[in-house]
Order: structure tokens, then sequence, then C-alpha cells
């Protein structure tokens, strides 16, 4: 028996084989072609006409890319050196033009001499932005970025220093007042921190002000709004909405969940209405309807009006935003609140809304985007913004006229960067704040 | 009951309000700068340079009021206005004054309560298209794709125009000058439309301007003016007649170049009376005797300004035409200073 088994075994493999390579189908390049491109008969179909589109665009507009002209004084120049690198019929980008006048893109008309000034409220914005983005910091930063608005509104308007000093004062006295009465009344402490700065900005402003500048003259040299334009313009304007509409948004918001009856249908008609009418609307209302209503001669700053309005605006979406956020909040965590005993503005600020504005925060940061975008609107009502405007009034020296694609490529380029920057920290801000047991 | 008295005390506090405004030229002079309306860019009448420094042929006409009324032609404050917004802006005060090459038409003058002062600049609505097309006439445009603005009168003329010469047309509305000329040299119209000043700078700033031609025809008559609110006739005036002195002066040969010399006293009592040295033409509108001798000063005559900034020696290189004297076959003519 077990010789014939012997001799009917004439071969054992004594060693395991060496593993083969997988079939070339299955591995590296072409497994990812296979995979993501070519999945099948629609897909393959898809990827040829994706790669035909994307070859005809590149070869289009590439040679257009490659004949840029930097140093030119006007567009025939521009023309010329084409022609004379490339040959006759090439065709290239102009960017001489964004050369000479990229300083009117960015800062619009503000005296040159005094760039340094919206520069450093630049700067100075992520000096104070930093504390509030990143919590790692130390919080006496945000002793500065409480003072920074108005700092920035100081250096970017100049003139006097008082009357900024007194708002500063106002809110102050305000504050003051507020700590002083909540020991009593919380209701109270809120309407004397409301009532004592306003009536300090109407009554004693005027007269102190006049007294400190006879006293101590300290001024820079101011700069009037016409000036303002490009992206200064629309960077005021964004960052001013940003940073008013939140609050007011989180305010309308609460206001909208209120059981009280008045501040409910405020909110509601407020919401509503700001949200029914375009934008454009409330920059003309913001433009000329309001010269109708106040008294002649009065001048109220133009970006002042538009901001407030692009405030409004902003403030009923996120408002609406915001609602989302408190909806998606369990019952439980109302109930909870007030199982602890805590009132109503401490259950907000601790438990209802740290949790309600995390849920929020990506409709939260694209209303911003949106927003910070929609200030391109304003050359409606004639500031030069940096997208229409600035271009529109370039094209109206003869030396640039019949310029088209490249100041949209270089203000769209900005653009992009200044959004895409806030779109990824809302994403780190969502990553860090994770607190789900997933 | 109670909102409707809320709404009529708010109506009555507007009227109030509205009746105890000062005239324009008080105002103007408290404030001690002019607010003038203009394009908020437009090749050869209103652009501003690179330091934000305004210049152009409406913009000649601020500064002549502003040097007439203040004595210092710099004591503007430009304040650009789109098509959609011009007349709001000066019916609501925003501005004093509108300069921006915008057409005297009845409805404006009337529906939207503007008075227009006077012309400074006699337009037209022409046509151009590439020459390759084969077309010399605009009445050879049947069935053409024309680009056009949407919002202004020549939106209106060229329907007017289609109509009346019983052709058909497609029209490509565009929302810019500049978007007008990319759509047109991109082929997605035949033929572009605006006013003939305006197809003139378009086609010199082309690449190949000798490849498009401007039609013979002009289809509308676009009479540009400076205008002002109605209900202050004062300051109509001073307007009117600060253009119609820079008018004059370049009809009796005052430039800004002998205007001192001559503001010493001539033989011509016309230019005397112009120039304050007889009588006392100022003082019957507000004004000092000097005036005209200030707003001549601040750009030149009309002639000086017209070759400064549209004209033949410039890039956009714009005939007088229409726009010449009188006495030289145009339109020019200002009703005599006494």
């Amino acid at each position: 028996m077990s010789d014939t088994n012997a001799q009917s075994t004439a071969f054992v493999r004594e060693a395991m084989l060496p593993a083969k390579p997988a079939p070339v189908t299955q591995v590296g390049a072409v497994r990812w072609l296979r995979e993501n491109l070519f999945a099948g008969p629609v897909n393959s179909a898809l990827t040829l006409i994706g790669m035909f589109l994307v070859y005809t665009l590149v070869t289009h507009f590439y040679p257009w890319f490659r004949h840029s002209v930097w140093n030119a004084n006007s567009m025939a120049e521009c023309r010329a050196a084409v022609t004379a690198s490339f040959g006759d019929g090439a065709t290239g980008a102009c960017w001489a033009m964004i050369r000479e006048r990229w300083h009117q893109f960015i800062f619009g008309f503000y005296p040159p001499e005094l760039y340094w000034r919206p520069i450093a409220v630049f700067v100075l914005l992520f000096v104070a932005l930093a504390p509030i983005l990143f919590t790692q910091l130390p919080r006496v930063m945000l002793g500065f970025s409480v003072i920074y608005p108005l700092v920035a509104i100081w250096l970017l308007w100049g003139g006097s220093i008082w009357p900024v000093t007194m708002v500063a004062v106002g809110f102050g006295l305000g504050w003051l007042a507020m700590r002083r009465l909540s020991a009593y009344s919380s209701i109270l402490a809120i309407v004397a921190a409301v009532l004592v700065p306003v009536l300090f900005w109407l009554f004693a402003v005027g007269p102190l002000d006049d007294l400190l500048t006879s006293v101590l003259p300290i001024g820079i040299e101011p700069v009037a709004s016409d000036r303002f334009g490009g992206f200064l313009l629309a960077i005021t304007i964004g960052v001013g909405g940003i940073v008013m509409s939140l609050p007011l948004g989180i305010i309308l918001a609460l206001g909208r969940q209120s059981d009280m009856f008045l501040i409910k249908t405020f909110s509601v008609v407020f919401i509503e209405f700001i949200r029914g009418v375009p934008l454009i609307t409330l920059l003309f209302v913001a433009s000329l309807l309001l010269n109708y209503f106040l008294p002649p001669g009065t001048n109220f700053d133009i970006i002042l009006r538009v901001m407030i309005l692009v405030t409004m605006f902003a403030a009923a979406y996120i408002a609406e935003v915001i609602r989302g956020g408190l909806a998606a909040l369990p019952r439980g965590q109302y109930e909870a609140a007030d199982a602890l005993g805590l009132d109503y503005w401490k259950a907000q600020r601790l438990i209802i809304l740290p949790q309600a504005l995390k849920i929020s925060i990506p409709g939260i940061v694209s209303t911003f985007i949106g927003m910070f975008k929609d200030t391109t609107l304003v050359t409606f009502v004639g500031l030069f913004d940096p997208l229409k405007g600035i271009p529109d009034f370039i094209r109206a020296d003869f030396n640039w006229k019949g310029i088209y694609w490249e100041p949209f490529i270089f203000v769209g380029a900005i653009f992009f960067i200044l959004n895409f920057s806030m779109s990824r920290y809302s994403m780190y801000l969502e990553r860090k704040l994770k607190r789900d047991h997933r | 009951m109670k909102k409707s008295v809320f709404l009529g005390t708010l109506g009555v506090a507007c009227l109030s309000a509205g009746i105890a405004a000062a005239s324009t030229l008080d105002e103007v002079k408290a404030r001690g700068e002019l607010n003038c309306g203009v394009n908020t860019g437009l090749v050869g009448f209103a652009a501003p340079d690179a330091n934000g420094n305004w210049s152009g042929f409406d913009v000649a006409i601020c500064k002549a009021v502003a040097a007439a009324v203040l004595g210092d032609a710099s004591k503007v404050k430009y304040v650009p206005t789109t098509g959609q917004t011009r007349f709001t802006a000066l019916a609501s005060g925003e501005i004093d004054m509108l300069a921006r090459n915008s057409t005297w038409t009845f409805s404006r003058d009337t529906d939207l309560k503007l008075d227009f002062v006077g012309v400074n600049y006699y337009d037209g609505q022409g046509f151009m298209v590439r020459k390759e097309l084969g077309v010399t006439s605009a009445k050879e445009l049947d069935g053409a794709s024309v680009c056009i603005q949407t919002g202004t009168t020549t939106e209106l003329n060229l329907a007017d125009f289609f109509k009346a010469n019983n052709m058909s047309y497609q029209p490509i509305t565009i929302d810019s000058n500049a978007e007008g000329e990319q759509q047109y040299l991109a082929g997605a119209c035949d033929a572009y439309t605006t006013d003939a000043s305006g197809l003139a700078a378009t086609r010199a700033a082309f690449a190949d301007p000798e490849n498009h031609i401007i039609l013979p025809e002009i289809i509308s008559k676009e009479p540009l003016g400076p205008a002002v609110r109605h209900g202050d006739n004062q300051w109509g005036d001073i307007v009117r007649w600060t253009l119609n002195a820079l008018i004059a002066a370049e009809e009796y040969g005052v430039t800004s170049a002998n205007v001192d010399e001559l503001a010493k006293g001539t033989e011509n009592p016309e230019i005397n009376r112009l120039l304050g040295v007889e009588g006392d033409l100022g003082a019957m509108t507000g004004l000092d005797k000097d005036w005209a001798l200030r707003a001549i000063k601040a750009g030149g005559n009309y002639g000086e300004i017209f070759a400064a900034t549209i004209g033949e020696s410039t890039p956009i290189g714009l005939a007088r035409g229409l726009n010449a004297q009188w006495t030289q076959g145009g339109l020019l003519y200002t009703p005599p200073f006494r």
C-alpha cells in the first residue's frame, strides 16, 4: 500500500509559492483609471467627453496666457508687443493694466501716501481675529479685539480721535451701568445698558467733543468715503457686515423662538421682509430713498448706510440658519437647562447656543461668503466695487479701453483666495468642535 | 386711526422739511463744495485717472459751475451715478446738478421733474458694423442682430428706426459699453449701436479699427446736457448761464489764455458784460460779477474744453460737426448776455 502510494506521489511542493504580482489591470494607475474613469461604457463616454472639453479649453486659453504682456502703458502697446513677439493675429493677456492700476483695485482712490493706514487696519484685523478664531491663544488678546473696530474706523476715515473715543466711552458707561444694576434686576440692567450710552451720545458728546478738540487737537488726516474703492471697500463692508450681523442674527433667531408676542412678531416680520426683498432693492433704499426722508443737508455716510443695510440683510439669513440649529437640538437640552435652574439668558449662553451655533457653522460661513461676494453689488449705487466699478472707470481711460477679461480674472482670483480661506477655517472649526461619539 | 394720524404727521413733517429747505445756491455755498453727478466712467466725458482726479467733457461743466459759484474749480465732489441712479440721485438732493451725458427728452423734463438747462453736446445714435459684412447703410440691416444697451434711449430709438423702415432685427441686450464691445468683437452681433461719440471712441480703441465702419445714418437726436431739479430756478439759471458763458466765450474769442487781459476792458460791450467789466449780471442770479471770468478760467471756453477732452487731437478724435458755433454751421447758439 505504502509503496504504491509513494510511487504515485512523484512530487510534493515543500515551499509556498511566492505571491504573484496582481494582474496589471488591478494595480496602480491602470486600476485607478479603470475604477474611476472607465468603469463602464457610460463612464468611459463621459470621461472622453470631459477630456475633450478640458483639451479644448486649455488649447483655447493657454496661448492667451502664454502671450501675457506685463510691461506696457496702454492697450495699444500691449497689442503691439504681442504682435512683435508672436506674430500677426496672436492674442495675449495684457496684465500691464493690473501692474499699472493694481493699487486702485486694492485701495480705490485712497490717497497713496496714506496706504499704510488701510494696510495697518488689515494686519491688525488678523491680530484682533486671532484670539476669536483660535482658542489656544492667551485670552488677554480679546481686549484688543474689543477695541479693534473703533481703531479700524479711526485709521480708515481719519480725523479727530475724540468722536471715536466718545463712542468707546459711551459703551464703557453702558457696561458700567449694567454691572451696577444687574444686582437688582436683569431687565433694568439691560435697559440701562442701552439707555445710558444713547443718552450720553445724544447730549454729552457734542460739548465734550468740542472741549477736548480745542484742548487737545489730536487727529490724523481725514479721508472721505468717496475715496474708498476696490477691495478696501469690499472688505470694509464685508467685515463690518459679518461682525455686526452675527450678534444681530442670533438675537433675531432667539426672538423668533420667543414666547413674547411683540418680540416674536417683530422678529418674524423683520426676517421675512428682509429675506423677501432683493439686496439690490435694499441698496437702492440705502443710497436713494433714505435721502428723501432725512432732512435736507444731512450727510449720512454712504458706506455706513450700505453697511447697515447689508448687515440687516445678512442678519435675516443668519437668523434662519441659527433657527435651524436651535430646532436641531433635542428637547431634552432645553429641559435639562431648566432643571438646572438656569435663567433664560444663562441657559442660552451656556447650553443652547454653543450647541446650536456649532450645528450652524457651515450655514453661517456660507452666508458670510455669500455676503462678502454680494458686496460687489454696491456698484449699482455708484460705489467703486472691485469687480465692475473699478474696471469700468479704468476702461474709461482711453489707454485701457477695450480691456475685458484681465480684471475679471485678477479680481476673481483674489475673491477665491479670501473665500477659500474662510471655507477652510470653517472646516477646521467643525473638526475641532466635534463632540459626536462616532 | 392711530396709524393714519402717524402717517399724516410723517407726511407733514416731510413737507415742512421740503419747504424749509434752503435754496441750492445757499446749500452749496454753505457746504463749500458742489456735488456733481457724473458717469461712472465714459471715455472722454468723465473718467478718473490713476490718482483719482476726474477729467472729461462733462466734468469740465462741473468745474466751471464750481468756479463760478465757489470761486474754486477743485471744490467739486464727483458722485458717480449709473444709468439707473442718476435721476433719483438728483431728485433726492444727493447731487446738486447732473452732468452725465443724459439725453434731454420730453418725459425726463416733465414727468421726471428735471430741468435740462441746455445742451453741451449734440449727439445722435449710429451703427458700427464689420467691413467684411459689406453693409454701407443702416437701411440694409434687415434681419441683423444688434447689440444694444438696456435702459437707455438708444434702445427705444432702435425699435423706432427698424419699425419705421419696416425691417426686423434681433436685439442682443448688453449691460455696459465694455460688454457691448466684447460681444460685438466676439461676433455675437452684426451691428453695435450707441451714441455716435461712443462709437467713435470704441472704434478708435479696437486693435483693427480699419476693419470696422460707422454707418452714415444717425437715427436719433441725442441732445446731451446738464440737468438740475425742478423748482429752484435760481440754481437752474446759474448752471444754464455758466454753460452759456462757456459757449459765448468761444463765440467772442475769449480763451483761458486771454481772459485776464480782456477782463481789463475791451471795445466789445458784450464781452465786457460777460466778464463783469460793464453792468452787474452776476448779481441778478446771486453771484458776484466775476463769475463768468472764473468759469472760463477753470478749463477754457467751450471750444478749448472740446479740443482738450474729445476733439480731433485726442485719441477719440470727434469732429465738431453739430457742436460747432452757429457762425461755423453748428448748433451752438447762446442767447445774448444783456
